[in-house]
């Protein structure tokens, strides 16, 4: 499916402008139902599976169930995302589980400096091959080329 | 209908698409432009923290050369990459442009490792290369990662550094004076009743490739599996062309070979842990048809085989009724227990393959994950099959789709110079349009990495052209603007206006909704233009039919109704795409051979012919509504 939101749990990010699911949606399937207050998925069939309203969701009120057309129903895959590193859950079919758990960055959320620790450009720089922090970045002294 | 607002944004430098190649020009834009004073606006169908194909996250970084020497193995230059992706595309590729990318590409893979994304590295810090160009990483947020840094760099221009996000650009803008000129986009708030008018100096096209153009295999709720992400939707292209643009190899499309439904990558499993599959009898099927192969010599003879040839193999192989594809995860783990003796060693080894293969599928394709556990198969100890899957357009990967642009000074043989009104890297056909990314066409093996370090290179030539056109004032009077916004609103009036004559709105004599127009482009592409449901194959008789028939889908747009802004945005979707299926049925027609047979073969011209090797290109004349194709020479330069 699609990803799916149980009832019990949304609380449709509590009236704010959007939610969490609507804000991440990288298809622009979530909606907001405001009666009910309840995130929903709008067009399941375009939905990639990508978990990130899953991984966003801050009740753990999205989940998953594996499209119909070629999945037995029954199992899950369950992400719990960290600031450095994602632990999952995989549910058989048969009820075996297994977990894993992966880094997901090396740095703390927020803090990338792109353009610091690099000379400032210059106007003049325009008209050479450079790109921010060439050559020396690459560990190479010159940019390859065939003239 | 509700009056809808406009706002017009006025910049310099507007960036449309926020994935790879739109966070890697946005980087680059915001480094140029603090010492010019330029602003820059990029512009997002989504939000950018999980936009794009990398939006579910990615389990290898696919270019990298290592021109350092700190690489665990095969450390390349660009010669040799250069020489590689030719080959892997049967002799036509735009060498200028390849080499351009494998020249820069280190350079952004070192800002991700900054930056904090996971790069698996050995203990004196080399990055671990499982192939000849790619390197393994923990990419589960690869892209939000990336997406910081623009962000981030964004925002040191301050109120000169903007982006604006759940915009869908529809058309592109012409100069009122100049009409060659392309001075900004057009769109709508998919969010909110509001028109955007972006006027800038430089636009740069970044939004990626195109899917479900052809049909999916997948029909029910699977529909939206499809490999690269459902929401690319061509639009790079279909702007191009309308702009007036040149868009090159469209016929070019990829086929990924990959693991049957759930589309889970495959490169990992045969480069990392050099996996052994096999057709459903055990049989080989890769090396399996030599005597057929040797026809596409000497593309055929090099090392690696080129990656259509190798699709091939599994249509040759498919033909014969040996299907199913077995990819034999198992016996990875065989291998280990028959190699290692020591119990603990084993033991070790065995885990460390099972976390790697699954993190392989849940660090970029989920659903692979789950269909393992959901068929109680675990890959340890049971094989999977493999499928060709559906047929996509993406610029970046083993093909060739995309525009025909502009290469670097000190690159570009002289002899493509004439294309080009303006002579700046990156720049299209069309003065003021820049591309990159899955945009570029004849530039293939780029990857996410590649993408990122092409939007980058496009960037900083779009800087410089808007300093260069510094006194140049987009010209736009309110008539025309007024003209777009009737015509992008047309399918909600439509709906408005005629959906009260039928009991249910659903279906209607009066209009199509953007899904059922999609199905009906699908349903010609895939039948006529060779699309899986006949393994790939086409001729010029069918594709005379696709072309009949695609021409009242383009008569069909008029009548396109949307009931929700949501709607809106699938109904230009589906414009888009039909833009592009136009373009690859007129280019596979003008194509007299089948050159990458793995991706599509003509029954009637089954073979290679070195007399075709040349590019096809493709134009469309959006005021008399003619389409036209023309022939580029393949050049190299090494």
């Amino acid at each position: 499916m699609p990803s799916y939101v149980i009832t019990e749990k949304c609380d449709g990010c509590k009236g704010q402008d959007k939610t969490a699911c609507q804000y991440i949606c990288p298809n622009d399937l979530m909606v907001l139902d405001k009666v009910k207050m309840k995130a929903y998925n709008q067009e399941p069939n375009y939905c990639w599976e990508c978990y990130c309203c899953v991984k966003i969701c801050p009740q753990q009120a999205m989940d998953v169930r594996g499209y119909a057309d070629f999945m037995p129903l029954g199992a899950a895959s369950t992400p719990l995302r960290g600031s450095e590193d994602i632990m999952w859950t995989i549910t058989f079919r048969d009820g075996r589980i297994k977990r894993f758990k992966y880094p997901t960055r090396t740095t703390a959320e927020g803090s990338i400096k792109p353009l610091e620790g690099f000379s400032e450009a210059k106007v003049a720089d325009l008209a050479n091959q450079f790109l921010l922090g060439e050559p020396d970045i690459m560990g190479v002294k010159e940019l390859p080329t065939k003239k | 209908m509700r009056e809808f607002v406009t706002e017009v944004v006025e910049t310099d430098v507007l960036i449309l698409g926020g994935g790879m190649a739109g966070c890697g020009a946005a980087v680059e834009a915001a480094y140029w432009a603090k010492p010019l004073g330029l602003k820059v606006t990029l512009v997002d169908k989504a939000a950018i923290d999980r936009s794009g194909p990398v939006a579910m996250g990615l389990s290898a970084i696919n270019t990298y050369m290592g021109m350092d020497g700190k690489v665990t193995s095969n450390p390349r230059m660009p010669e040799r990459f250069v020489e590689y992706v030719t080959n892997d595309q049967c002799g036509l590729t735009r060498q200028d442009l390849v080499y351009d990318v494998a020249r820069h590409v280190d350079s952004t893979v070192k800002h991700f490792d900054k930056w904090g994304l996971p790069l698996w590295k050995d203990d004196a810090g080399n990055y671990r290369k499982s192939g000849e160009w790619q390197v393994m990483i923990s990419g589960e947020s690869y892209k939000v990662v990336v997406a910081e840094a623009a962000k981030n760099a964004m925002a040191t221009l301050g109120d000169k550094g903007q982006i604006i996000e759940r915009v869908m650009i529809t058309h592109l803008l012409k100069d009122d004076k100049e009409p060659d000129r392309v001075c900004g986009a057009i769109g709508f708030s998919v969010r909110e009743e509001k028109i955007y008018v972006f006027k800038a100096k430089a636009t740069i096209a970044l939004m990626g490739g195109a899917v479900h153009v052809f049909r999916p295999r997948s029909q029910g709720e699977g529909f939206g599996r499809s490999w690269m992400p459902p929401f690319v939707s061509g639009s790079i292209y279909a702007l191009v062309l309308q702009a007036g643009g040149e868009l090159t190899q469209m016929d070019v499309t990829f086929v990924p070979p990959r693991f049957k439904d759930s589309y889970g990558p495959v490169g990992t499993f045969f480069l990392l842990f050099k996996t052994p599959a096999t057709n459903g009898y055990g049989g080989a099927y890769v090396g399996g048809y030599p005597s057929e192969l040797a026809k596409w010599a000497p593309y055929a003879n090099a090392k690696p085989c080129p990656t259509a040839l190798r699709n091939y193999e599994m249509i040759l192989c498919a033909k014969e009724g040996k299907t199913p594809f077995m990819m034999h995860t198992n016996k990875v783990a065989e291998r280990l227990k028959n190699e290692i003796t020591d119990p603990k060693a084993l033991k070790k080894a065995l885990r460390e393959y099972e976390n790697e293969a699954w993190e392989d599928f849940l660090d970029m394709t989920i659903s692979g994950a789950t269909n393992w556990a959901a068929h109680n198969v675990d890959p340890l100890e049971k094989p999977m099959e493999l499928q060709l899957s559906d047929t996509v357009f993406i610029g970046s990967h083993a093909c060739s789709v995309g525009s025909w642009t502009c290469g670097a000074e000190d690159l570009m043989p002289k002899e493509y110079a004439d294309a080009f009104p303006e002579q700046y890297n990156l720049m299209t056909t069309v003065k003021g349009l820049f591309t990159a990314g899955c945009g570029v066409g004849a530039c293939a093996h780029k990857f996410s990495s590649g993408s990122h370090v092409q939007g980058r290179i496009a960037a900083k030539s779009a800087l410089k052209y808007a300093n260069d056109k510094k006194g140049y004032t987009p010209t736009l009077s309110d008539a025309t603007i007024g003209k777009f916004k009737e015509t992008i609103l047309r399918p909600l009036a439509l709906y408005e206006e005629k959906c009260a004559y039928t009991v249910s709105p659903d279906v209607n004599p009066d209009y199509i909704s953007p899904h059922n127009f999609l199905f009906r482009l699908q349903k010609i592409m895939g039948e006529y233009v060779g699309g899986w449901e006949t393994l790939y194959g086409t001729n010029d008789k069918l594709l005379e039919i696709a072309l009949w028939k695609l021409g009242f889908c383009a008569e069909d747009i008029e009548k396109l109704a949307a009931k929700d802004l949501h709607e809106l945005m699938r109904a230009w979707e589906s414009v888009h795409r039909y833009y592009v299926g136009e373009a690859c049925a007129r280019t596979r027609l003008a194509r007299k051979e089948s050159r990458w047979p793995g991706y599509y073969y003509k029954f009637d011209y089954l073979k290679l012919d070195e007399a075709e090797k040349h590019f096809i290109n493709v134009k469309y004349d959006i005021d008399k509504k003619e389409w036209s194709v023309l022939e580029r020479p393949m050049i190299p330069i090494i």
